[in-house]
């Protein structure tokens, strides 16, 4: 039973990953009709910023986790200004083509100056050691980690859904001429979605950084898992991204106890199952 | 939904004869190659991504969607060959039959799943795909994980060309691209390839006019990945091995660079794009990692500036379609 509720654990966590980015996906599709496929490069850049905060800087996780998702996100938004706003009225595909180039030359430069190893970022001490429940041992991080991801992604949600600023996004969204014509300037509403989708990849990134290590490639992988997520909640709906973010994550850590080789690809193979029955998606509109 | 190329011209007779003209020209060229100076090996290389991005390009550049998967055929047929001819001892002739039949089935069934949904869930469902195939083959012990299937026979094809020399090898290397090369060539000018053409350019337009869109977009699927695992078979006996690198995404997006600098849609840019890039790895092979950056930069420079890529920027010179 140890063991289950330990991959139970892990697969909330990796939920929490899948949903933080499947949710900065869906957010920025929605106002640049764009996949940015930089999206695990920026993740990965995320849990770098951090790591130089700490080693060069002296800088601590608490911070970091406020800064590193400021400054990728500033990143970001310099890279919708120089590069992305240029692809406005072109085909979808052109935006995924340009952005897949964005995260090869990322990776690429980390890969360059990092190797392919981890890079150690030590656990912060007022979140080491861990609880007994009773039916298993929680280790404070993990737990710390799978409680903020949630709380910033209904954060995240109540955000767009439910405030102001929210409701002109959800309306530049549907149809973004009308809304300029109301005075509200839309592409920098624009530009700072995108550092707000990107912010979330960082912030994920931080978090894992104590878990996971700090690797150039530790966005590449995921990023491809999450688009399966994607495909299978659909981008429609943020709460869905959520939800299905989390669910997935614990479908694959129930896979790692009962059935461990088809661990790595469980996520995709309930997305052909998904794509099967319903083939818009979960949550999804029909694109 | 904008077009992806503006080579929209109808295919005339005379356009048809200027591209026969052209294709002649290459296949000439490519057959003096062994007279020349020019390492074997690597025109051989890269002839086999040049007909692996020309069946990519089948499918984006004609059906408008975009595979991010492109490797699972390549890299399918490869392991299938390989094995056929080392395990199996079939000879050279029947292993490539082996990878073409294994690309075949493979892309009934991933075309059947990833044709339900169109733009941009394609390329995620393709690309998906292609890392679930990853991984099985990572776990299958036939693929012989990390260490791939190696030093497989060469054989002789037909029972009389001995593929072990270097020479006969790459006219049967050349032979099979420009078969391939010409079959897409006769599907892009066909009827089928038209009715493909007019999907990619309004969808909605064809299937008010009573096309099943859906039944020519699985062809176009099934036929762009057979011939991508014809290009992973021939690539076995170039290479002489087969391994995980040619399942992984990182294949799939060079297949895609090459066509993009080449030029979606555009019948010579892929081959073109294929060279370039594989001359380009093969120069800057001591600068490690740079060679991403390299990469990346030019998928950000094409898409920015330089949509129409080499051929299709002649093209549009001379308002001609290559």
């Amino acid at each position: 039973m140890q063991a289950l509720f330990a991959q139970l654990l892990v697969g909330l966590i990796n939920g929490s990953f899948y949903a933080l980015l499947s949710l900065g996906l869906a957010v920025i599709f929605g106002m640049l009709n764009i996949i940015n496929f930089a999206h695990g490069a920026l993740y990965m850049m995320g849990a770098f910023v951090a790591y130089f905060l700490l080693n060069l800087g002296g800088i601590n996780y608490w911070w970091a986790l406020l800064l590193a998702p400021i400054i990728v996100g500033i990143f970001g938004m310099i890279l919708e200004r120089t590069m992305l706003q240029w692809l406005t009225g072109l085909d979808h595909l052109y935006g995924l083509l340009l952005t897949f180039g964005i995260a090869l030359i990322v990776q690429g430069v980390f890969q360059n100056y990092f190797g392919s190893s981890g890079l150690p970022y030590a656990i912060p001490d007022q979140l080491r050691g861990g609880m007994n429940l009773g039916f298993m041992f929680l280790p404070v991080y993990r737990g710390w980690v799978v409680v903020f991801s949630l709380v910033v992604c209904l954060a995240t949600w109540f955000l767009i859904e439910k405030t102001q600023l929210g409701a002109y996004l959800r309306a530049a969204t549907e149809n973004p001429t009308l809304v300029r014509a109301f005075g509200i300037n839309v592409p920098r509403m624009i530009t700072l979605t995108y550092g707000l989708g990107v912010g979330l990849a960082a912030l994920a990134g931080v978090l894992s950084a104590p878990i996971n290590q700090v690797r150039p490639l530790m966005g590449a992988d995921l990023i491809i898992v999450v688009f399966a997520v994607v495909v299978i909640g659909g981008m429609g709906s943020i709460m869905g991204s959520i939800i299905t973010g989390f669910a997935l994550g614990v479908i694959e850590g129930l896979t790692k106890y009962f059935y461990p080789e088809a661990s790595n690809t469980v996520v995709f193979v309930l997305m052909v199952l998904v794509l099967l029955v319903k083939p818009t998606g979960l949550t999804g509109r029909a694109a | 939904m904008t077009t992806l190329t503006d080579d929209t011209l109808p295919t005339t007779p005379r356009a048809v004869r200027d591209e026969m003209i052209v294709f002649v020209m290459m296949a000439l060229l490519l057959a003096a190659v062994p007279f020349t100076g020019v390492y074997p090996f690597f025109v051989m290389q890269a002839l086999c991504f040049a007909l692996l991005a020309c069946a990519f390009n089948l499918l984006i550049g004609y059906g408008g969607l975009l595979s991010f998967g492109h490797a699972m055929f390549l890299g399918t047929a490869g392991y299938c060959s390989a094995h056929a001819l080392k395990v199996w001892a079939l000879p050279p002739e029947l292993g490539i039959l082996v990878g073409i039949a294994a690309a075949f089935v493979l892309s009934i069934i991933t075309g059947y799943i990833s044709i339900r949904r169109q733009g941009i869930y394609f390329s995620m469902i393709t690309l998906a795909l292609s890392q679930l195939l990853y991984f099985i083959y990572l776990q299958a012990p036939f693929t012989h994980g990390e260490d791939g299937i190696q030093g497989i026979p060469q054989g002789h094809m037909f029972g009389v060309f001995d593929l072990s020399k270097p020479t006969v090898l790459y006219y049967v290397v050349l032979a099979g691209f420009l078969a391939g090369f010409l079959l897409i060539f006769r599907i892009i000018n066909s009827p089928f390839g038209e009715v493909l053409k007019s999907i990619r350019e309004n969808e909605q337009r064809a299937i008010s006019l009573g096309y099943r869109t859906d039944q020519y977009k699985f062809l176009a699927f099934v036929l762009s990945g057979t011939l991508a695992g014809f290009a992973g078979a021939l690539k076995v006996f170039v290479a002489q091995n087969a391994s995980l690198t040619d399942v992984h995404w990182t294949m799939s997006g060079e297949v895609v660079l090459m066509t993009l600098v080449g030029g979606l849609g555009t019948i010579f840019g892929p081959v073109v794009g294929a060279f370039v890039i594989i001359a380009m790895q093969q120069y800057l092979a001591g600068f490690g990692q740079w060679v991403t950056v390299i990469q990346g930069s030019i998928f950000v420079i094409c898409v920015l500036t330089f949509r129409r890529g080499v051929v299709g920027e002649i093209a549009h010179y001379f308002r001609r379609s290559l």
